[in-house]
């Protein structure tokens, strides 16, 4: 059947072009035998010796906690900032000018300000830098989710007596919630951004800081092993939320199917 | 149970204002059913609105048992038109059923009893834990109802909640409706475009002018009850009230200029 | 709101109360960004935090402006604004083509799947020791840090913007006996550009903070550069002047992208709510 050959030729071609690409540069890697430019194989051996599981719980569990707690705390910012926010336009008029100014400050211009301001170059400044810049899709998530609330809701929850507190658990928060998952999933990309280069610039530990220092020892061993966690971090990252997403949003897909987006 | 009095509704200002509503009175008595009917346009709904205390009158007020109705009153409920927008959907049937009664100081068991006992009335208890966007159009507006009657109210507001539906699950609906009153005894306000519905339903049916809207005439229904899809509709007093209302609201759509055409969504003041 | 209207004109009185709000939300964004800086001049000067930690506003404000008047902020500027073109040229110059490519081909986007998937969650960042250890601090790897950054949000887009294509446009072409080739671009493309459009505007961003990331860590000159001597030499009122400049340098990218966004959204009958 046509068809069928189709769908067998690409998958055939989703399985072999990976693998002709991973075959492809450690070809040409041991080829050029330059330190700097590692195959995939050296790579993954140091890999394996050092994430799995040496230094595992020195470098990558203190960044794996700085990327939770300054992601959580900005989640829950976002969304307690932005509900008022997105119910109210005088609130907006007030805010709107900080919030633009501050969600297109490129990141990095504050981190030595972060490490003035807050004398530390630990987990607090790690944190709140995280936390501050995270903050940002959350936020303007959040708003535009609320405000796109179809209002025969909120006039159906008050037509039964809800107050505004029960308005909000009961119906603003559900109705806003895809478009704000939205949001928490560009700053969980964002967090791991943001601890790299938080850590890169300056710490005593951490994944960013393994990448600082075999640059400053000129080891390339563990700089690519560094490199290629961070990938893995930020692409594991993802397909968790990914999956969490699913579940939650379960209901989003039924009724935009049904009821045609 | 119900009294309005002069309501009005204006939006906008000046001379060139919107007047969705100019003088709407009418009274609904404890056990009614009385049905509103007026060609298109002329406020139905925003008239139910204020009724409801979703929305303040221009003029006018609203009393309900004799007090004056300012915001959504306890006694109350609501079914729109638009079920796809009133039933949340990110709520199973149960918990979308379960939404009014959270505010209201009653036991896990009390709420659960009345949940089960509203689906049950409108026939839907397997779909409890079904998703409102699962189900057909007549089910959805059916917990709907079930919702509003879970509500336990003195009064029921309905605001043309069949015109989404398909003909025969209209006719269904309406007998569920008219079954429903039965049970419960609640006093019901329906408003719909459609006069033979109203004429099958009612007590009484209000017919209401095109805009500037006052009430044209109340128009008593003295058909038997229980009524019936079939043989109430083949009584000659059906088709002399059906004509009747129909003659009214058709000297209502005598053409119109621009000047008097209502849209229905005005610049809200 | 009940005026009193300029005759028994129903459109005037519109207007002027459209006007009125207009004025007001002017007035209130004004309002808002003066007492954000007076806010900012009080903790400073008050001591709350310590003048030594936070320059006063007024202070930094001067700093700006004093350095504004040299040619070394200019030049500063203008080099992170180059690294910021050209990281977000070369990006569109691949991302844009190559989108429409795996947009248009199954075939090919199936093939590419997981090579994407993997390196598109690799943060420029974490090429940073890699760049200066070979390329160093030249433009080139300025550029290169910048492009792979803004490279992956812009391919994304641009192929969800071919893909979202309605079919029935597309039919209708074909059944008038436009070309595969021709059709595909005068349908495809024209109706793939709002995303594109959104693309640019995420990739703008991405590309300006990488630009100055190099600069920062690195030490390829301009804003960033200046940030990290500051920092270095503890120069705080300079170091708070120039990030206060690279945040309005920001802030002008953004409007300028947002506003082209806009622009090319107009027409287009669907909305997409992406923010990043």
């Amino acid at each position: 059947m046509s068809r069928r050959g189709d769908q067998a030729v690409k998958l055939a071609a989703e399985i072999a072009v990976p693998i002709a690409i991973v075959a492809a540069w450690q070809l040409w890697a041991v080829n050029r035998d330059d330190p700097k430019f590692p195959p995939p194989s050296t790579i993954l051996a140091k890999f394996q010796d050092m994430w799995l599981f040496s230094e595992f719980g020195t470098h990558v569990v203190p960044s794996l906690e700085r990327i939770a707690i300054g992601f959580g705390i900005a989640v829950l910012a976002g969304i307690v900032i932005g509900i008022p926010l997105g119910l109210s336009r005088p609130a907006r008029l007030w805010t709107m000018p900080h919030i633009e100014y501050w969600r297109a400050m490129p990141p990095p211009a504050l981190l030595p300000i972060s490490i003035i301001l807050l004398h530390s170059i630990g987990n607090l400044q790690k944190v709140s830098f995280i936390a501050f810049f995270c903050l940002f899709p959350v936020l303007l998530n959040t708003i535009d989710g609320v405000r796109g609330i179809d209002p025969t809701f909120l006039e159906t929850a008050r037509s039964y007596g809800l107050g505004r507190l029960e308005r909000i658990r009961r119906v603003v928060l559900p109705a806003a919630f895809p478009q704000i998952v939205a949001g928490m999933r560009n700053s969980l990309s964002l967090a791991v951004i943001m601890m790299v280069l938080s850590e890169y610039f300056s710490s005593t530990s951490g994944v960013g800081y393994v990448l600082l220092i075999s640059k400053n020892t000129f080891d390339f061993g563990p700089m690519w092993a560094a490199i290629l966690l961070i990938g893995v971090l930020g692409y594991l990252l993802n397909a968790l939320f990914s999956i969490v997403e699913r579940e939650l949003l379960a209901w989003h897909r039924g009724w935009r199917a049904v009821s045609g987006g | 149970m119900l009294e309005t009095k002069g309501i009005a509704k204006i939006y906008g200002t000046g001379p060139k204002a919107t007047h969705a509503l100019e003088d709407v009175s009418f009274t609904v008595t404890d056990g009614e059913f009385v049905c509103v009917v007026g060609p298109s346009g002329c406020g139905k709904t925003t008239l139910l609105k204020c009724i409801a205390g979703l929305m303040r009158p221009t003029r006018g007020e609203v009393l309900l048992r004799g007090k004056s109705v300012v915001e959504p009153p306890e006694e109350l409920a609501l079914v729109f038109q638009d079920y796809s927008r009133s039933l949340m959907p990110w709520s199973t049937v149960r918990n979308n059923v379960l939404l009014p009664l959270r505010h209201k100081r009653l036991s896990t068991a009390e709420r659960k009893a009345l949940v089960a006992e509203s689906l049950g009335s409108v026939g839907l208890t397997r779909f409890i834990d079904h998703y409102p966007w699962q189900l057909s159009g007549g089910m959805q507006q059916r917990v709907a109802i079930a919702r509003a009657l879970a509500y336990q109210p003195a009064i029921l507001l309905m605001d043309e909640p069949f015109a989404s539906v398909d003909a025969q699950t209209r006719g269904d609906l309406e007998d569920l409706v008219l079954r429903v009153r039965e049970q419960y005894g609640i006093t019901i306000l329906f408003v719909t475009h459609d006069i033979d519905e109203s004429v099958y339903l009612a007590d009484r049916v209000v017919v209401l002018t095109h805009s500037p809207t006052t009430v044209k005439e109340i128009v008593g229904v003295s058909l038997p009850r229980p009524r019936d899809q079939i043989a109430t509709k083949e009584l000659a007093d059906f088709i002399n009230l059906r004509g009747h209302v129909y003659r009214l609201i058709r000297r209502e759509l005598t053409p119109v200029t621009s000047v008097d055409a209502v849209p229905n969504s005005g610049t809200p003041v | 709101m009940r005026n009193a209207c300029c005759g028994s004109n129903l459109r005037c009185c519109i207007h002027r109360r459209v006007r009125l709000r207009r004025i007001t939300d002017v007035l209130i964004f004004v309002l808002s960004i003066v007492a954000a800086l007076a806010f900012w001049e009080a903790i400073s000067r008050t001591g709350v935090i310590s003048e030594k930690d936070l320059p006063a506003m007024s202070t930094t404000f001067s700093e700006l402006w004093d350095l504004m008047q040299t040619g070394t902020f200019w030049h500063a500027l203008l080099q992170t604004a180059r690294g910021w073109a050209l990281g977000l040229g070369v990006a569109a110059a691949l991302a844009i083509p190559i989108g429409i490519v795996l947009g248009s081909s199954d075939f090919a986007a199936r093939a590419f799947r997981v090579p994407i998937e993997f390196l598109r969650p690799i943060p420029s960042a974490a090429l940073i020791p890699v760049l200066f250890l070979t390329l160093g601090t030249t433009l080139q790897s300025e550029i290169f840090l910048a492009a792979f950054g803004a490279f992956w949000p812009l391919l994304i887009q641009t192929i969800y913007g071919v893909r979202d294509v309605d079919p029935v446009a597309l039919d209708t072409a074909r059944s008038f006996g436009v070309s595969t080739f021709e059709g595909l671009y005068r349908i495809k493309l024209p109706s793939a550009v709002p995303y594109i459009a959104t693309g640019m505007r995420i990739s703008s961003g991405v590309a300006l903070i990488l630009a100055f990331t190099a600069e920062l860590f690195m030490g390829n000159p301009g804003l960033g550069q200046k940030v990290n001597v500051a920092q270095a030499f503890g120069l705080e009122n300079q170091l708070y002047a120039y990030a206060l400049a690279t945040g309005f340098l920001g802030l002008a990218i953004h409007v300028v992208s947002t506003a082209a966004e806009r622009r090319a959204l107009r027409w287009h009958p669907s909305q997409r709510a992406v923010t990043a």
